[in-house]
């Protein structure tokens, strides 16, 4: 049984073959890490998970559940949740106000899959639940200040916050830690490690320190396809990633292949 | 933190000073209601249809509001829907019944239908496709209003309307007018009021602020926008009842292009968001176009273009953004530093 399975998964850009015969497999409970260099379809096969785009080929399944034509909202509804690579949030919101929105649709609790009620009832539920998921995101205490006034990594903090409100089976995490300062990519990777196993994750990070601390399995796409998919000590060990994200033997691709690898920071 | 602390926090979500104004919100409330109740003992009847004027132009703004300032959809044709509401309650008034609630009730359903038949794609547009749609369905509706003589009176309007009865009582008076359009605008701004500070007016100002990101937290964003739609239509409805009852004369004019403009406009020069910004707007749209306007030859509408240029120059939050200058320094901080926000 797996919590997330693509098979096939293809979608192209005009000519771009963004990403293309896509299969993944995250077992439940796992920390799943993909990685690539630039313009490996990384991000794209993130919105092809979460519905923001459609597929061109291939199938979507959550909990063995085919949700390949279900829009984005009903996959919320079906356990995922995401945070996006840039801090998206509202912007007249304070912190508290965020999660809140997050909190009175999904529920205070398993118990609890109340939809918008007319009436502010339960609200105190509400916002204690959101008080607490700040706190536990690091942001006790935070709750009143205002989305503009908190900083980069407070930000991608209460992304992280806001899709835990969502009650999630499966987390997305779009580079959850990039921005961050030392102390606060430390806080974040102490988050993620005390996550219920019921959580499964699923994260696309630039920063290879982080995920081999976090990953328990990763797939590396390179040019839109899978390269490997494997425990870490294979990734590691692998010639082909290590020629994939430094271009040893095939540096013509620089030039050539749309969108071609680069070196990131930490590789 | 316990849940009552946490409680406070959210409703404390704004700077001091206008947490201060908020506990005091109630009071304030009641205490205008009650000058607005007294004013036909004291004003001539003039004065007092202008004020019943006022208010029933408020009411439509402020439903405007819900959709300009809360949703984040810019209407250019939110008229339709007040004259839709005003000719139902025209027609229902001539034809079947003027006693109170009736025609109240029909002009509402009126705005809500035509609102929700016509919603739907407009909701699922953005930015300046959503102003050009909703101008050209007000359009349409206006030319509708000329052009079906037989139901609307074409472009002499539609009149012989009866005065609204109350308890078997016509309301000839304008102080009785007054407070059947008073009673309106109150129960209008209720209903507005309340669902603003609801958690479905929450997601409303989420949507504003960031739609995409709503969806991805699982909200139907369309679904929630075209309920609002639907919602500010009906309220718009009920203005137009007022007005029906006020003037007991509907003109194309109710529902065209410049009466949805003059709300927009009482809508920013008022301060998108606040509610009861709208209304003040909608007053100072009202007393420059009817009161000043005819002893300015005409040019009224010159004057309106005049303040909403020197607002959206110096009153960025138009004029609910204006405080008191006793606490202006802790204002301007609190306007920086700390959201306007929080569930109202």
């Amino acid at each position: 049984m797996t919590v997330l399975r693509c098979r096939g998964l293809s979608r192209s850009f005009g000519a771009l073959r963004a990403v293309a015969d896509v299969d993944l497999d995250v077992a439940p409970g796992a920390r799943y890490g993909l990685i690539g260099p630039n313009g490996a379809g990384k991000s794209t096969l993130f919105k092809l998970v979460t519905g923001v785009l459609r597929a061109h080929a291939g199938t979507v399944e959550l909990d063995g559940r085919d949700v390949t034509r279900l829009s984005e909202v009903r996959r919320s509804r079906l356990g995922m949740a995401q945070t996006l690579q840039h801090a998206s949030l509202f912007g007249s919101m304070t912190a508290a106000q965020t999660v809140a929105l997050a909190v009175q649709r999904h529920g205070v609790d398993a118990a609890d899959r109340r939809r918008i009620s007319p009436l502010p009832r339960r609200q105190a539920d509400v916002w204690e639940r959101a008080e607490r998921l700040l706190a536990d995101i690091g942001l006790a205490g935070r709750g009143r200040v205002a989305v503009p006034s908190l900083s980069h990594g407070e930000r991608k903090q209460l992304e992280v916050a806001l899709a835990l409100a969502c009650r999630p089976r499966l987390l997305l995490l779009d580079e959850p830690a990039a921005g961050m300062s030392a102390a606060e990519r430390a806080r974040l990777v102490e988050l993620l490690r005390g996550l219920p196993r019921e959580v499964t994750v699923l994260f696309v990070e630039h920063d290879l320190d982080l995920v081999f601390e976090l990953a328990d399995a990763i797939t590396v796409l390179h040019l839109g396809r899978v390269l490997l998919s494997g425990s870490p000590a294979d990734v590691r060990a692998s010639e082909r990633v290590r020629e994939a994200y430094l271009g040893t033997r095939r540096r013509a691709e620089l030039f050539t292949a749309p969108g071609g690898p680069d070196v990131p920071a930490g590789a | 933190m316990t849940a009552v602390d946490s409680a406070a926090t959210v409703d404390g979500t704004a700077p001091v000073p206008a947490r201060r104004l908020r506990r005091f919100g109630p009071l304030i409330a009641a205490a205008a209601l009650l000058v607005l109740a007294a004013v036909p003992l004291f004003l001539a009847p003039f004065a007092t249809t202008t004020l019943s004027r006022i208010l029933v132009f408020a009411l439509f703004a402020v439903s405007l509001d819900l959709l300009v300032g809360i949703t984040g959809l810019p209407s250019l044709g939110h008229a339709a829907y007040f004259g839709v509401g005003a000719y139902a309650a025209g027609l229902v008034s001539i034809h079947v019944t003027a006693q109170v609630p009736g025609p109240l009730l029909v002009g509402a359903g009126a705005g809500a239908l035509a609102a929700g038949l016509t919603g739907w794609i407009t909701v699922r547009s953005h930015g300046v496709f959503f102003l050009m749609l909703t101008l050209a369905i007000g359009e349409t509706i206006e030319q509708l209003a000329n052009t079906w003589e037989s139901v609307t009176g074409g472009a002499n309007g539609l009149t012989g309307i009866r005065s609204a009865r109350f308890a078997g009582t016509p309301l000839v008076v304008a102080g009785y007018t007054y407070w059947y359009v008073l009673a309106v605008f109150a129960l209008g701004f209720a209903i507005i009021w309340l669902v603003a500070r609801s958690p479905f007016g929450a997601a409303l100002r989420g949507i504003r602020d960031n739609e995409p990101r709503m969806r991805a937290v699982g909200y139907p964003t369309a679904l929630y926008k075209y309920a609002a739609f639907v919602l500010a239509g009906g309220v718009a409805g009920m203005a137009g009842a007022a007005l029906v009852a006020q003037q007991r004369l509907v003109t194309p004019a109710d529902l065209g292009f410049l009466t949805a403009a003059f709300a927009l406009l009482a809508v920013v020069i008022g301060g998108a968001g606040t509610l009861w910004g709208a209304g003040i707007g909608a007053a100072l749209v009202i007393v420059v176009r009817d009161a000043l306007g005819p002893s300015m030859g005409g040019h009224g509408t010159l004057l309106l273009g005049l303040v909403f240029v020197l607002v959206v120059y110096l009153l960025p939050r138009g004029a609910a953004g204006l405080r008191l200058p006793l606490g202006l320094s802790r204002v301007r901080s609190a306007v920086f530093k700390a959201p306007r926000g929080g569930p109202r």
